[in-house]
């Protein structure tokens, strides 16, 4: 692999990721973090949906008039959320009911639509699917270090899995009350954008 | 009328469509640096949503609801019965877009002062994920058309005065000591989970 395409695709995972530096697609990064397998789900949906329609629409890229680019970008990415949806409630009913309208927000979720407007109007389909599998990926790596910290400590568990016995079930650990709220994903963010710029100082935002 | 009312508090206060849902965190977190920019970035989320969310409650009910259709077509046999609810995401979507274009030409025509304020975010609104994550939980909700009205407005509403009171605290955070690493986004996220926390208290009234 070429350095350049490695570049591509691991770019975004800290260099330049999308929900920690880009500001993009956070509405979900939110909501789906109380468990592990929501933010995993979530995370192949939003994988497949950016790559493909980085590809789709940089295969196209010079037959949109700029004028109608939102609506014809629009119309692929809903398309591509569409397949997707379909195919969680035809596999996985359960969890299509607990992911809910997250699922369908893909379609808003602007790394989608940012990557395609930033990236992949302007370069050639294989670099542009890398370039969404790599967007994919860094907005999974927060996702799941966020779903991560929440589950382990808010219910003692991973995957479903008991790490740590809760009081409640006759083990030692207290649950974390706070971590089980939603927005306890805004500190759990906060903190982590802190930790990678202590680590990337040039990441840094001047006053 | 008192049904109405609730629905309205209800949408702005308890089920606060930012700090609650965590929708349209993108352009929460991205705009809130001034409270001017603010305010006017509120009142076009509030108008595009109290047009959309009734819109797109008609086309549902109409067209895309499983059965609507059937009345039209003389279909009887339940067996034959029309779901397109499938497409409904994409058929909002476009409503939205084609909805937000409109109100950029009425607003360039009519008030090219409040045209010249909004700027670029009347275009971002389409991509709002507050606009189309309200119009998710109409259709969830299965609302009719004059409490989508309410509900539409009212979440609006909920929005934009989340929208002013992070702009307000961002505003005064200027003269705070921040760590250099949580500075900009950072602590932007942390206020947010306090806020956020703030409306929690909103979720013991019932209604």
């Amino acid at each position: 692999m070429s350095s350049d395409t490695k570049k591509v695709l691991t770019g975004p995972i800290v260099d330049n990721n999308p929900i920690a530096l880009q500001v993009l697609g956070i509405c979900s990064a939110l909501a789906v973090t109380s468990s592990m397998a929501n933010a995993l789900v979530m995370t192949l949906a939003v994988v497949f949906v950016t790559a493909f329609s980085n590809l789709f629409i940089s295969i196209i890229r010079n037959q949109i008039p700029s004028s109608v680019r939102i609506i014809v970008q629009m119309a692929i990415i809903a398309s591509l959320v569409i397949v997707v949806d379909q195919v969680l409630k035809a596999f996985s009913y359960q969890l299509s009911k607990e992911l809910a309208v997250f699922v369908g927000l893909i379609i808003t979720n602007c790394i989608v639509m940012g990557r395609a407007e930033a990236f992949a109007m302007k370069e050639k389909p294989g670099v542009s699917f890398l370039d969404g599998i790599g967007n994919g990926l860094g907005y999974g790596a927060i996702l799941m270090a966020v779903a991560f910290i929440r589950e382990l400590f808010g219910f003692g568990t991973l995957f479903n899995v008991e790490i740590l016995p809760l009081v409640q079930n006759g083990g030692w650990y207290q649950g974390n009350g706070l971590l089980v709220l939603p927005f306890s994903s805004f500190f759990v963010i906060g903190l982590i954008i802190w930790a990678i710029r202590q680590w990337k100082p040039e990441q840094v935002e001047k006053d | 009328m008192e049904h109405y009312i609730a629905i309205l508090v209800k949408a702005i206060f308890i089920e606060n469509i930012a700090l609650m849902f965590f929708l349209g965190m993108c352009t929460f977190l991205a705009v809130s640096k001034k409270v001017d920019t603010a305010i006017g970035l509120g009142v076009a989320v509030i108008v595009v949503l109290g047009l959309a969310v009734p819109m797109n409650q008609i086309i549902y009910q109409a067209i895309l609801a499983p059965g609507a259709l059937d009345a039209v077509l003389g279909i009887t046999d339940p067996n034959e019965s029309i779901d397109l609810s499938f497409l409904s995401f994409i058929t909002f979507i476009g409503v939205i877009a084609a909805l937000v274009q409109i109100l950029e030409m009425v607003l360039d025509k009519y008030f090219p002062a409040l045209y010249q304020a909004l700027g670029i975010f009347l275009p971002l609104i389409t991509v709002n994920c507050a606009i189309f994550g309200a119009v998710s939980f109409m259709v969830a909700k299965n609302l009719t058309l004059g409490e989508s009205v309410v509900y539409g407005i009212g979440s609006g509403i909920g929005w934009a005065l989340a929208l002013v009171l992070l702009a307000g605290l961002r505003e005064k955070m200027k003269y705070s000591d921040v760590p250099e690493g949580l500075k900009g986004l950072g602590i932007t996220f942390i206020t947010a989970g306090l806020m956020a926390f703030g409306f929690l208290s909103f979720g013991g009234i019932s209604l």
